[in-house]
């Protein structure tokens, strides 16, 4: 039971708004940032209404790039952004939904030691592998190329882990009509268990993609051309100018731009989510 | 059509368990065979090797005149209706009673007409493009049922497909699938462990206990006379009175039986008693003290624990406490609880059994 008093309902909305209010107020001000021009930013005093200067921020952010250190324009970034990320995420997903499928539906020697190779992985991210991975890049000649940015990301254990417990709750009785139906290993996977897994793909595929368009370090350290940054480090890149002010307002244009794509993720996702939770198909 | 005969089938698991310990028996062209039996008998692991989704450690399987021990689930042309449906949860009902069929590459019309026509039989026309989720567990039933029949196979297998409906339902689809196999007159083998519907669908009927045959046939017959004392507790509802013969009160009034002898154990069905004074030449009385009555309506049934108890033997399997006699008298009318009765039971109405359950004496 939920008693609604009045005194309770109040102190309950009032942590609710301070909440909220101490998540949204530095993305507020990244968009308030964003729309002066650069000597008010700048200036210590940040105006809390929007300035003038919108258009003229981001048309130089998306399409110019800064003036005064040289830097490719937002755009490409972004496009560099997208494209690793998706492959990441495809990528994590069609490895992991195969390699699921392998160690729950196929008796196979070794299986239980294949698994638990895949399950230590989790204890080996990139950044601990870090110095063999790169070599290994760079020995294959995957610097500065798309392939260098999402190959070493895409084995994942978590991936594997999720749908080996999904496919566990499919009922085995599943397999075998599909078996007395004719339907072989290959049909089985692509007719029956794939569409049963689209939430649980959705479910991946967001936290991946954010995964992969956060990435820092790995990015960092193989792309060395300007051409194949992506835009969290352009970001960080805008905020080191040597014996020059940093273009805040450009820098938090280049944010607000990078925050978009990710929130559009989860929000046409969240759709998926809510419909195979509200149909549990099993 | 087929015959399905099995010879002399085992199953080991890996581990050392034998789960079928040499089985034996054949279902004639469009017979209905139930097979019955305790959880864990192996009915179930008997017909999913029969199906082809387990595999064969001894003996041989054999679906009209083909030897199928080495051939797919899919080749051996036969469908299988599952306990939970096993409906492929994305699929329209149409989509999946023509899953099958397309991965034999039939033509999409032919398709089209089989699928038509099994809706039409079962009543599911008007549900053919929704999702098993939007159907009643009845109407999902019909769609597994729709699946098997669209395949036209030689052998229909049933594992235990009644077992997730409500009373009600179970009876009205128990009389549903009889009245279409007999249409279809499809061979078919039925996994159950409710004696009722064992008793009410079969042509034949396997009583299976611990991985063996205990009896084979007309389940009247296995009513009538049951081989062990295991089918004969098994069988009938409630379980037929098991007594073990010592030398006590019963087994002097067995003095003229022939039988009693080479008996060790007297059976009687509680509906083969009459409570009466009179004495009766040949037949058994038994002294007892109600203890329960329960009022069905049509029929009461009367709890009773015997005087003069001597030593008592559980019945195997013990269902009942020793010296536990249950009567079956008709209509509502009875003795009252404390009351002393005394059931007679004719002597053709007495079973005898050897001292250890495994074989009947006489006829």
């Amino acid at each position: 039971m939920v008693e609604h008093r009045p005194l309770t309902d109040f102190i309950a909305y009032a942590i609710l708004t301070l909440g909220v209010f101490i998540v949204a107020f530095p993305v507020y001000l990244a968009l308030i940032a964003s729309t002066h021009d650069a000597a008010t930013v700048v200036g210590g005093h940040m105006p809390a209404t929007p300035g003038t200067q919108t258009l003229e921020n981001y048309y130089r952010a998306i399409f110019v790039g800064g003036a005064r250190t040289s830097r490719e324009p937002v755009a490409n970034m972004l496009i560099n952004s997208f494209v690793s990320a998706i492959g990441i995420a495809v990528g994590k997903i069609f490895i992991s939904i195969l390699s699921a499928y392998a160690v729950v539906y196929f008796r196979f020697p070794f299986r239980k030691t294949a698994f638990w190779i895949i399950f230590i992985t989790l204890m080996l991210p990139v950044e601990v592998r870090i110095y063999p991975t790169y070599k290994v890049v760079a020995d294959l000649r995957l610097l500065d190329t798309y392939a260098g940015l999402i190959l070493p990301l895409i084995a994942s254990a978590t991936g594997t882990l999720l749908f080996r417990q999904f496919f566990m709750t499919v009922p085995d009785e599943l397999l075998e009509a599909s078996r007395i139906d004719g339907a072989g290993p290959f049909r089985f996977f692509w007719d029956t268990l794939l569409p049963l897994s689209v939430t649980t793909m959705a479910a991946l595929f967001v936290i991946q993609f954010i995964y992969g368009w956060n990435q820092y370090l790995w990015p960092l350290l193989i792309t060395t051309q300007d051409s194949m940054q992506t835009i969290v480090i352009g970001i960080k890149k805008m905020l080191v100018a040597t014996d020059e002010l940093a273009e805040w307002q450009l820098a938090m244009a280049t944010t607000v731009l990078a925050m978009l794509p990710p929130v559009a993720v989860v929000i046409f996702m969240q759709r998926l989510f809510v419909r195979g939770l509200v149909q549990t198909e099993k | 059509m087929a015959n399905v005969t099995l010879r002399n089938v085992r199953k080991t698991y890996v581990g050392g368990f034998e789960a079928i310990k040499g089985i034996d028996f054949d279902v004639g062209d469009g017979q209905f065979c139930v097979l019955v039996g305790p959880s864990g008998c192996g009915k179930s692991t008997l017909l999913r090797m029969v199906a082809g989704l387990e595999t064969i450690t001894g003996g041989e399987i054999d679906i009209g005149g083909r030897v199928v021990n080495q051939i797919e689930p899919a080749d051996r042309d036969i469908a299988m209706v599952f306990q939970n449906y096993a409906l492929y949860p994305h699929m329209s009902v149409y989509n999946n009673m023509a899953y099958g069929l397309r991965n034999r590459r039939m033509a999409e019309a032919e398709i089209k007409t089989r699928v038509e026509e099994a809706a039409r039989i079962l009543e599911l026309g008007a549900m053919l493009d929704r999702k098993p989720r939007q159907l009643s567990g009845g109407q999902r039933q019909r769609v597994a049922m729709g699946r098997a029949i669209v395949r036209q196979p030689k052998v229909f297998l049933f594992d235990e497909p009644l077992s997730n409906l409500d009373a009600k339902l179970r009876i009205a689809m128990r009389v549903e699938i009889r009245k279409l196999q007999r249409r279809l007159s499809t061979t078919s083998i039925y996994v159950t462990h409710d004696q009722l519907e064992a008793m009410t669908l079969a042509d034949i009927l396997v009583v299976m206990n611990g991985g063996q045959v205990e009896q084979i046939g007309n389940p009247l017959d296995i009513y009538q006379k049951p081989a062990t004392t295991f089918v004969a507790s098994f069988i009938g509802a409630p379980p037929m009175n098991l007594m073990p013969l010592r030398s006590d009160e019963i087994k002097s009034q067995l003095a003229g039986d022939a039988r009693a002898n080479e008996a060790g154990i007297l059976g009687i069905r509680p509906e083969d008693f009459v409570i009466t004074n009179e004495t009766v030449s040949g037949g058994v009385a038994l002294g007892l003290t109600v203890e329960a009555i329960e009022r069905v309506g049509a029929e009461t049934f009367l709890y009773g624990t015997r005087q003069h108890e001597v030593q008592g033997v559980a019945a195997t399997p013990g269902e009942l406490p020793p010296g536990e006699i249950i009567v079956r008298i008709p209509g509502a009318v009875g003795p009252a609880i404390g009351e002393r009765i005394r059931a007679v039971a004719a002597s053709d109405k007495l079973h005898l059994f050897a001292a250890d359950g495994r074989k009947r004496v006489g006829c």
